[in-house]
């Protein structure tokens, strides 16, 4: 069994995390691919998967529930597939809505809250709503027991903290408290708040207040549903069943991510389950002139080809020194933490072909790309 | 402004770059206001969220001043909401007095928390502010440009999006008023610009198509120029790249063939790119391997821009 898969045996849930523009989204593909092929039950929440990668899984067709993936034909690739697997896209306004009508206590505030201008721009495009309609789907599936293992692809957020904070984070905003105070002020605070609360609305207006107040009543009979099920979500994320796979390409700003993020789990008391670090470029350790490559490929290309050949192969081994350096650095500051490295493709991923191709990296049955320090 | 048009990118008051995560945002902003500020352009490059990653790219890691200097007429600003709505309270609020209580009342921190989008209007505010003549913050440095490093594609929409959502649900009152001349100001192509940027892959691609179509669609905003970052070329015709994939097992072989194969991939991806824009003008900068770690890549960079930019 290779390392990720040992590692991922025993886990319900992996939570793929990094910078954007990683390969995250693919990587969670092929993990769900991975544990499906072990013989599990797994289902992958993607967030914004491109349209090929859609096509691949059969996603193109697809509502915010998990469909199944026909990986029937994948045999022919070499990878059989014991379990099932299937895909699910985000959609988190819905995610929302359908979060409302469960918890609603009648048709008439369900009604009203779907209408409120509050609601409306809180499940909208802002930071922190997809975060936490992502949990929130992924608790579900997990509850919902149709699955052994459920793979989530995470939201592009600038900053991973907005993911690991946004069940608190938004019910932080749902009881809001000091504002719910001010929008009904009783008693002494009502005399206190009275000043504040005039500047606020001369600055704000009044019907951004009004429709909070209403928003926030509405919300009042829920809140305790919302809160139990934020701390269930946080549970989960503890458990030590949930595995985070941090997923970075050897890029500096997405390094820098990565160690952040880390850092954040560690803090939380959050399990790490693997590195990995997608698109490097290997390093030719054997490499040493250009004139000495040319001179060794002449006898198959030809002298002016083979120049050609060499000064490419110089360009390409100054940025696979830069990547080797540039894990050489992550593994010294993750305190040797060992990390999957997958060597940059030729081509995005196109087909479940592609993806098989990337778990033979991933998991093991491709030859591994040893960082340079190792060599 | 003398040699450009009126529809020149840089003639605009406000320049928005935003694009997927990872294609390089930064150093596109970076560049560009390298650029802006070698033709004399009074600039500042724009930040959110605090982060800082510009402002070190240029070797400057934060002495205190509000708005640094990075080079000649560049100037760095990191926006934060908390920061953003002190300096909002103090410039705006009817009385100090009020100003005072409310910047120290918890009342606004939760109405930060509580009312959604208003950490994205306090930021955009900021920015908005900055590249207002005279500034509203009284005695502040007048800048010709303001480049917006935004964030990824979706939460980029969010933000240019937010005065327009918050007009709607605030109804009245100063804020209001205010979030409407911000949305005429975003929406008016002849003070704002957007650039996307992307790369020649296929996540990046169909996200910038996304992006320009949601733009268009939900903001009323036009893209004014597409910049595909890091591209590759490949130095082999197709016949020596099928003597290379004839060639043995060797590294150097290795390495030519994903370079060709990569570059030819994303000659495809460009291709679809370009033919699905509709005219916006497509700009690309090249992969540098050695990265971008030297001004001296950066002034590259931004000489190409400034070349090939409308």
């Amino acid at each position: 069994m290779s390392p990720l898969a040992a590692v991922l045996a025993d886990k319900r849930v992996v939570i793929c995390a990094g910078a954007g523009g990683v390969g995250k989204t693919t990587v969670a593909a092929t993990i769900a691919l991975g544990l499906a092929a072990e013989g599990r039950r797994v289902a992958v929440v993607t967030i914004d998967p491109a349209r090929r990668l859609a096509e691949a899984l059969g996603l193109d067709t697809l509502g915010n529930e998990p469909s199944r993936v026909d990986t029937g034909r994948l045999g022919d690739s070499g990878l059989e597939i014991k379990g099932e697997l299937s895909a699910m896209m985000l959609d988190s306004k819905r995610t929302f809505d359908e979060l409302i009508a469960r918890l609603a206590p009648d048709e008439s505030t369900r009604e009203q809250i779907l209408r409120n201008r509050v609601y409306v721009h809180l499940t909208g495009a802002i930071a922190g709503s997809q975060e936490y309609a992502a949990m929130s789907k992924l608790f579900e599936i997990e509850r919902g027991g149709d699955y052994d293992a459920v793979v989530l692809d995470t939201p592009p957020s600038r900053n991973a903290l907005d993911f690991l904070d946004a069940p608190q984070r938004l019910l932080g905003v749902l009881s809001g408290r000091a504002l719910r105070l001010l929008l009904a002020p009783t008693g002494y605070a009502a005399r206190s708040a009275s000043v504040v609360l005039a500047g606020l609305r001369r600055i704000t207006g009044a019907r951004l207040l009004e429709d909070l107040g209403s928003f926030f009543g509405l919300f009042g009979g829920m809140i305790d549903d919302f809160r139990e099920r934020a701390v269930q979500v946080d549970d989960l994320l503890r458990d030590p069943r949930t595995g985070f796979l941090i997923v970075t390409s050897p890029e500096r700003a997405a390094l820098e991510e990565a160690i952040f993020f880390t850092g954040e789990l560690d803090r939380a008391g959050m399990h790490r389950s693997g590195l990995i670090v997608n698109r490097v470029h290997p390093v030719d350790a054997l490499e040493r002139d250009s004139a000495g490559t040319a001179a060794r490929l002449t006898p198959a290309l030809g002298s002016a080809l083979a120049v050609k050949v060499a000064s490419a192969h110089a360009d390409v081994q100054v940025l696979a020194r830069r990547d080797a350096a540039a894990i050489g650095s992550l593994r010294c500051k993750m305190h040797g933490v060992r990390p999957v490295c997958v060597a940059d493709r030729e081509r995005d991923v196109h087909s479940l072909e592609d993806l098989v191709d990337l778990h033979a990296a991933l998991f093991g049955r491709a030859p591994a790309i040893q960082p340079a320090a190792e060599r | 402004m003398p040699g450009y048009g009126a529809m020149s990118i840089l003639g605009k008051r406000l320049v928005v770059v935003t694009g997927k995560g990872g294609v390089g945002k930064s150093t596109v902003t970076a560049a560009l206001g390298v650029t802006a500020a070698e033709r004399g352009l009074r600039t500042v490059l724009v930040e959110v969220a605090g982060r800082a990653d510009i402002r070190e790219q240029f070797g400057d890691h934060g002495d205190e001043q509000p708005e640094p200097e990075l080079a000649p007429r560049l100037h760095h600003v990191s926006v934060e909401p908390r920061g953003a709505l002190e300096q909002y309270l103090r410039d705006e609020a009817p009385g100090r007095l009020i100003a005072s209580v409310l910047a120290r009342s918890r009342v606004f921190d939760a109405l930060i928390t509580a009312t959604p989008g208003m950490a994205e209007l306090l930021t955009i505010g900021k920015v908005w502010e900055l590249a207002q003549r005279p500034r509203h913050k009284p005695g502040a440095r007048i800048y010709d440009l303001v480049i917006l490093d935004a964030p990824a594609s979706g939460h980029a929409g969010a933000l240019l999006g937010a005065p327009a959502s918050f007009g709607s649900m605030a109804g009245g009152g100063p804020m209001a008023h205010q979030s409407a001349a911000i949305a005429r100001t975003l929406r008016d192509p002849r003070s704002t610009g957007v650039i996307a940027v992307s790369t020649a892959e296929q996540m990046a691609v169909s996200e910038t198509l996304s992006l320009r179509e949601a733009f268009a669609e939900k903001l009323g905003i036009a893209i004014d120029a597409v910049v595909v970052n890091r591209l590759l070329s490949s130095p082999f015709t197709a016949n020596e790249a099928r003597a290379i994939e004839a060639a043995g097992e060797d590294p150097a072989v290795r390495s030519a063939h994903w370079l060709h194969a990569r570059a030819t991939n994303q000659r495809e991806l460009l291709v679809r790119l370009e033919r699905n824009l509709n005219g916006v003008p497509l700009t690309t900068l090249p992969f540098v391997f050695a990265g971008i770690a030297e001004r001296a890549e950066l002034d590259r960079l931004a000489a190409r821009l400034g070349r090939y930019l409308p």
